[in-house]
C-alpha cells in the first residue's frame, strides 16, 4: 500500500475530511505503518495511550474486562479510528483491541499529532469542530436516555 | 631526590658527561686552525708577505697558485672537521638529554604511585599531569648540554681570545673590556626573571587544575548557570599570566638589549685603535680583518654562554619546583611495592587491630586508638553514624591508609610494614565509586591478576632485537624493563588453571555482580575478526541457520524478518544498501553519500539506472517540497522525516522550477547529483512512496551482482559483502546471526525476533562465547561507555575474581538500586562464606544476615557481636535498626 492510498482512507476519516490533502499528505508520511497479526493486542484496557490507529485494512475486536471476564462488545473495520482521544487527553484505555484477521493500520503517535496541529491551525479548528459535534451528539443521546429513564420510572 | 639539578646529573649521566666534555675539548685544534688559516691565506698566499715562492712544505714544492689551493683546501678540511664534532656533539647530547629525561619522568610516576592517599585531597590531577609532561620538558634539552656547552662554548671564546692576544693584545683586550660589565649586570636582572618564572610556573599550574575542575564539574556549570562566574575566573586567571610574562619580556629584551650593545662596541674599538693602528704602520690590514673576523666568532659562543645562562637558571627552579612538589610526608618506601616475596602467605585466622589512630590534615581524629579481632571465617559488617570512622578504618584495613599509631596483625604477619604484594593480592577493596581504566571490560576485569609477567614472550628474529633494544635503553633510563605484551595474569591466584578457565571463572564472577546481562548485550553489538576467533565465527554461523530454520517454520515470524538474498530486494533495506549489498568498511564507501561515489555511478550508468534514479530523484524530491516546504526551517520533522534537509530544500525548489521533468538527460552535472542522492536513501516498506517498481528492483539487483564483480582490486577492502555462508566481519555478532532486515511496519517484531534470538542463543548455549564477545568491549575513558552501576558492579567483579582472602567493601553497592543490592549481598556473602568479608555499610537493616556486626563511634569500637545477640543486648544497635 502506497503513501497516496492511506491519504486516500485518511482524508474518509471525519477529522480530516476538510483538512488541505498535503497536510494529510505529511501526516501519513510522518506515521508508521503497523501491521499486526491476528490475536495481537494493538492495545490494552488500562494502559496509558500514546497513539491513535486508523484501521487500512482487516478487522480488529473491542473488548473490554468485565467481572465475569472480558466480553468483546465491537468489532472494528476499515476507516474505523481507536485510540483517538488518547492523543488528546491522558486517560488510560478504556477497551483493549485485539487483531481478529490480520489488521494494517496507520499508527499516529500523539507527538506527531500534536506537532501538526501546533504546525497547521486548522487542523486544530477542523479537530474542535469535530469536538464539538461529537458533544452536541451525546449531549443529545443523554437528554434521550434521562427521557427514558424518567419515562420508565 | 637530589634536590638540585646539578648533582641529578652528575649522579645518573656522569659517564656521558665526561664523554661530551672530551669530544669538545678535542674538537678545538680543528677551531684554532680554522680560525688561522683565513690569515695565512690572505698575508702569505694572496699578497705573498714574509714568503718567497716556490715554497717546500712536507716535501713538496708548491708555487703561490697552488699554496693558495693548498691552504684553502685545509680550510675546508677544517670546517668539514669543525661540524663533524658538532654533530656527533650534538646527537650524543640529545640522547643523554632525552635518557635523562625519561629517567625523570618515570621516577616521578613511580613517586606518585607511591604517595600516601590523603595527598591527592591537596593534589588535583590537573596540577600533577603538566608538571611531568609539560614542565620537565625542558630539562631534557638542558641536561644534554649542562656540562658540554659551557665547556665547549667557553672553550671555543678561549681559543679565539687566544688567537686575539697572539695576534695583538691591545685589540684582544679592547675586545673583551665590556664582558665585565655584562657579567655584573645580567645575573642581577636575570634573578628578578627567575623570580617571576617561578611565579608563572605557579600561575600556569594554578590554571590548568582550574581547567580540570571545568571539565570534571561541567555538570555543575550548566545546572547552575555559572559559565559566566567561571569565565570571569578563568580571564583573571589568564590576567596574571599576562603580567608575569609581560614583566619577564621587558627584564628579557633588557637584558638582550644590554647583551647586543655591547657586542656591537666590539667593533667600535677595532675600527678605532686598529684603523688608527694601520695607518701608523704598526699593524697589517691582514692582521685587522682577521682579528674583526675573530671577534665576530666570538660573538656566537659569548651569546650561547648567555643564553646558556639564562636556560639553567630556568632548567633549576623547574627542577626544584617540580621535585619538592614529590616529596610529600609519608610516601611508601620503594621496596614496599617492588619486592616480589617468594611466598605469598594467606591470610587466616583473626586479624587483630590494636591502637589504631589516624586524624586527618586538620587534626581531626578519625580513628581514636580503635581496638578490634575480626575472625578471618567472618562476614562482618561495620555500622556507625557519620563521623565514626567507619570510612577510615576500611581503608585502614585495606591498607590504602597508613594508620598514624597502631597494629594491624595477621598471625605473624604485621600488616602495616608487608609489602604491597601480599596485601593487594590477598585483600581486595572497593570504595564507593570505583575506578574503571579506559581499556577493554576483559583487561578492566582482570586488573587485580596482573602483578608481575608471568609467561614471557618468546621473541625471535627482528622482533627479539627490538625486544632487547628496548631492555636496553629502559636499563639505561633506569626504567621499568617488564615487557607489557608479556602474559601478566596470575592464573593460580584467581584459582583456575589457564586462559579458558579463567574465562569460565569470569562468566560466573560477572553472573555473580548481575553484569553478565549486560556483558552479553554488549557482545551482541560488538564485531569480531573471523581470522584471530574462527571458532566463534563458525558457531555464529551455525547460529544463524538455526534462526533462519526457526523464522521459516512460524508464518507469523516469516514478515517479520527479511533475510539478505544474494537474487532479492531487500524491500527494507535502502536502495543503497541494496546496491552495495554489504557493510561499508571505512571511508571508501558512504551510505549517506553514495551518489557522489564514481564508481556507483559507474554501475547505475552501465545498468541503464540513470535515467530511472534521475526521474526518481525528481519525483521524490516533488514530494519532499510538497510536503515539507510550509514548514519552519527548524521544525524536528526536518530532522526526523525529510531526504533533503531545510538548507538544502531553497536549492531543490529552484532546481524543480529551472529543469523539465521530461528532459533530465540534458541537467547540469550538480543538478544530477543533486536529484541522484536522494532515491539511494528510499527504503521502499518503510516510506512507501511508490516510486521503486518491480522492474527497477529487478535492474538494482542486477546491477548489485555486477557491482561486486567489477570492484576494482583497490576497492575489494572497502566492502564486507553479504554473503549467506560466510561471516562478516565489519557488522556485530547480533546483525550476523540476523542477517537481515527486521520488517518496517510490524507490530512488535523487534521484540518477536528478539525472542527468538534468545531462543537461539539457548539452545546452542552461545551465552558464553558472546559474553566473551563482550569483554572486549571498550569502556572509554574512565568507563564513560558504561553506566555508573555498571562501572561499579565490574569494579565489584575485579575485586572477587582475584579471590581474596579478605574482601573490604567500603558501601561499596549504596549507588545501585535497592533490589540490585540485595541480590548482590546474598551472592558475595555466599561467595565468602569461608572467608572475610568486611563489609561497611550505611543501614543497619541490611546487617542482619552476617555473621558478626561491628558498630563504630566517635573512632572506636562500641560493640561487636553476631546480630542476633546485638539485638537482644545492644540498645545502640537496637536504636540503629529502629532508625533504618
Amino acid at each position: 500500500m502506497s503513501l497516496k492510498e492511506e491519504v486516500e482512507i485518511l482524508r474518509q476519516i471525519p477529522l480530516f475530511a476538510k483538512i488541505d490533502p498535503s497536510r494529510i499528505k505529511l501526516l501519513a508520511f510522518t506515521s508508521e505503518r503497523l501491521t499486526f497479526q491476528p490475536d495481537d493486542i494493538v492495545c490494552k484496557q488500562g494502559d496509558i495511550g500514546d497513539a491513535a490507529y486508523f484501521i487500512m485494512a482487516g478487522e480488529a475486536d473491542v473488548i473490554v474486562d468485565t467481572p465475569s471476564g472480558p466480553l468483546t462488545v465491537a468489532t472494528l473495520g476499515k476507516n474505523d479510528v481507536v485510540g483517538e482521544i488518547a492523543i488528546l487527553i491522558d486517560i488510560p484505555r478504556t477497551a483493549t483491541i485485539k487483531a481478529k484477521t490480520e489488521l494494517t493500520t496507520l499508527k499516529i503517535t500523539k507527538d506527531v499529532f500534536f506537532r501538526m496541529v501546533t504546525e497547521f491551525p486548522e487542523m486544530a479548528v477542523e479537530m474542535m469542530r469535530v469536538l464539538a459535534e461529537r458533544l452536541v451528539r451525546t449531549t443529545d443521546d443523554l437528554q434521550k436516555a434521562q427521557e427514558r429513564i424518567r419515562n420508565g420510572s | 631526590m637530589e634536590h638540585s639539578i646539578y648533582k641529578y646529573i652528575l649522579r645518573y649521566s656522569m659517564k656521558q658527561q665526561v664523554i661530551l666534555t672530551v669530544l669538545s675539548v678535542l674538537s678545538f685544534p680543528a677551531l684554532y686552525y680554522y680560525l688561522e688559516l683565513p690569515k695565512l691565506i690572505i698575508n702569505q698566499a694572496i699578497q705573498a708577505n714574509d714568503i718567497s715562492f716556490p715554497v717546500e712544505y712536507i716535501g713538496f714544492e708548491f708555487d703561490q697558485t697552488a699554496f693558495l689551493y693548498l691552504t684553502v683546501g685545509l680550510f675546508l678540511l677544517m670546517v668539514v672537521i669543525n661540524q663533524a664534532f658538532k654533530y656527533v656533539i650534538n646527537v650524543y647530547q640529545g640522547i643523554t638529554g632525552e635518557r635523562m629525561l625519561r629517567r625523570l619522568r618515570y621516577e616521578l610516576y613511580c613517586r606518585i604511585l607511591r604517595f600516601p592517599l590523603p595527598t591527592f585531597r591537596k593534589k588535583s590531577a590537573g596540577e600533577i599531569i603538566p608538571m611531568i609532561t609539560g614542565e620537565v620538558e625542558p630539562l631534557g634539552g638542558f641536561i644534554g648540554e649542562a656540562f658540554a656547552l659551557p665547556i665547549f662554548q667557553g672553550g671555543y671564546l678561549v681559543v679565539i681570545m687566544s688567537f686575539l692576544v697572539i695576534q695583538n693584545w691591545v685589540m684582544a683586550l679592547a675586545a673583551i673590556a665590556l664582558y665585565p660589565l655584562q657579567a655584573y649586570f645580567i645575573p642581577k636582572l636575570q634573578k628578578k626573571v627567575n623570580l617571576l618564572g617561578k611565579e608563572r610556573v605557579r600561575l600556569v599550574r594554578y590554571l590548568s587544575d582550574q581547567l580540570g575542575e571545568s571539565v570534571s564539574g561541567v555538570e555543575e556549570v550548566h545546572a547552575h548557570d555559572g559559565s559566566n562566574y567561571m569565565r570571569a575566573m578563568f580571564s583573571n586567571q589568564l590576567g596574571k599570566i599576562y603580567d608575569v610574562r609581560y614583566r619577564i619580556y621587558l627584564l628579557k629584551f633588557v637584558i638582550k638589549f644590554l647583551n647586543n650593545f655591547i657586542q656591537q662596541l666590539g667593533p667600535f674599538f677595532f675600527y678605532a685603535i686598529g684603523g688608527t693602528m694601520v695607518i701608523n704602520g704598526s699593524l697589517e690590514v691582514g692582521t685587522l680583518v682577521a682579528a674583526i673576523g675573530a671577534h665576530k666568532e666570538m660573538a656566537a659562543p659569548w651569546k650561547e654562554l648567555l643564553a646558556y645562562y639564562q636556560r639553567r637558571e630556568d632548567a633549576r627552579i623547574k627542577y626544584e619546583q617540580v621535585v619538592e612538589q614529590f616529596e610529600p610526608v609519608g610516601m611508601r618506601d620503594e621496596d614496599n611495592q617492588l619486592i616480589e616475596p617468594e611466598e605469598i602467605p594467606r591470610l587466616t585466622g583473626e586479624l587483630i587491630a590494636s591502637n589504631l589512630e589516624l586524624s586527618d590534615d586538620t587534626g581531626n581524629r578519625i580513628l581514636d586508638g580503635l581496638s578490634a579481632r575480626l575472625k578471618l571465617n567472618q562476614r562482618i559488617a561495620i555500622i556507625g553514624p557519620a563521623g565514626s570512622g567507619r570510612e577510615a578504618l576500611t581503608q585502614v584495613l585495606a591498607r590504602l591508609i597508613d594508620p598514624d599509631r597502631g597494629r594491624l596483625i595477621v598471625g605473624d604477619l604485621n600488616l602495616v610494614t608487608v609489602p604491597e604484594a601480599i596485601v593487594g593480592r590477598r585483600i581486595a577493596y572497593v570504595g564507593q565509586h570505583g575506578y574503571v581504566f579506559n581499556a577493554s571490560l576483559g583487561d578492566n576485569l582482570f586488573y587485580g591478576l596482573r602483578h608481575r609477567p608471568l609467561h614471557e614472550v618468546n621473541y625471535t628474529g627482528e622482533a627479539e632485537a627490538a625486544r632487547l633494544a628496548y631492555i636496553r635503553n629502559a636499563e639505561l633510563s633506569g626504567n621499568s624493563t617488564d615487557d607489557v605484551d608479556a602474559d601478566w595474569q596470575d592464573y593460580a591466584l584467581a584459582g583456575v588453571e589457564d586462559q579458558e578457565t579463567l574465562r569460565d571463572r569470569a562468566l560466573e564472577v560477572l553472573e555473580m555482580v548481575d553484569l553478565g546481562d549486560d556483558v552479553y548485550r554488549l557482545g551482541l553489538r560488538s564485531t569480531i575478526d573471523p581470522d584471530q576467533e574462527p571458532e566463534t565465527a563458525e558457531l555464529v554461523l551455525a547460529a544463524r541457520r538455526l534462526f533462519f530454520d526457526k523464522v521459516e517454520a512460524d508464518p507469523s515470524l516469516k514478515n517479520m524478518i527479511e533475510a539478505f538474498d544474494q537474487h532479492t530486494y531487500n524491500t527494507n533495506a535502502s536502495v543503497a544498501e541494496n546496491l552495495l549489498f554489504g557493510t561499508p568498511v571505512g571511508d571508501a564507501f558512504d551510505l549517506d553519500r553514495m551518489a557522489e561515489n564514481r564508481y556507483v555511478r559507474k554501475i547505475i550508468e552501465e545498468a541503464g539506472l540513470t535515467e530511472t534514479f534521475l526521474s526518481m530523484g525528481y519525483q521524490v524530491a516533488t514530494l519532499m517540497i510538497e510536503l515539507f516546504a510550509g514548514l519552519p526551517p527548524d521544525h524536528e520533522f526536518f530532522q526526523l522525516y525529510s531526504f533533503i534537509s531545510s538548507e538544502d530544500l531553497p536549492d531543490y525548489q529552484a532546481l524543480l522550477g529551472r529543469i523539465d521533468a521530461d528532459r533530465l538527460d540534458t541537467l547540469r552535472e550538480e543538478d544530477r547529483l543533486r536529484l541522484m542522492s536522494l532515491p539511494f536513501k528510499v527504503i521502499p516498506s518503510r516510506h512507501r512512496l511508490g516510486v521503486l517498481t518491480d522492474d527497477i528492483e529487478e535492474k538494482i539487483v542486477a546491477a548489485r551482482q555486477r557491482f561486486a564483480e567489477e570492484l576494482p582490486a583497490h576497492l575489494k577492502s572497502s566492502i564486507a559483502f553479504f554473503d549467506a555462508e560466510a561471516y562478516n566481519p565489519a557488522t556485530n555478532l547480533q546483525d550476523n546471526i540476523l542477517f537481515g532486515k527486521i520488517a518496517f511496519g510490524y507490530a512488535q517484531a523487534a521484540e518477536k525476533i528478539g525472542t527468538v534470538l534468545s531462543q537461539v542463543v539457548a539452545e546452542m548455549s552461545l551465552r558464553g562465547t558472546i559474553i566473551e564477545v563482550g569483554l572486549n568491549f571498550q569502556v572509554g575513558s574512565a568507563g564513560g561507555r558504561l553506566s555508573a552501576s555498571q562501572r561499579q558492579k565490574l569494579c565489584i567483579a575485579r575485586a572477587i575474581i582475584k579471590h581474596p582472602d579478605i574482601i573490604v567493601l567500603n558501601q561499596a553497592t549504596s549507588s545501585l538500586d535497592l533490589s540490585t543490592q540485595v541480590r548482590l549481598m546474598k551472592n558475595i556473602l555466599e561467595e565468602f562464606s569461608d572467608r572475610a568479608v568486611i563489609w561497611s555499610l550505611d543501614h543497619a537493616d541490611k546487617t542482619l544476615d552476617f555473621d558478626c556486626v561491628m558498630i563504630l563511634k566517635s573512632g572506636r569500637v562500641a560493640e561487636q557481636g553476631e546480630p542476633a545477640k546485638l539485638k537482644e543486648t545492644s540498645t545502640l544497635y537496637k536504636e540503629m535498626l529502629a532508625a533504618s
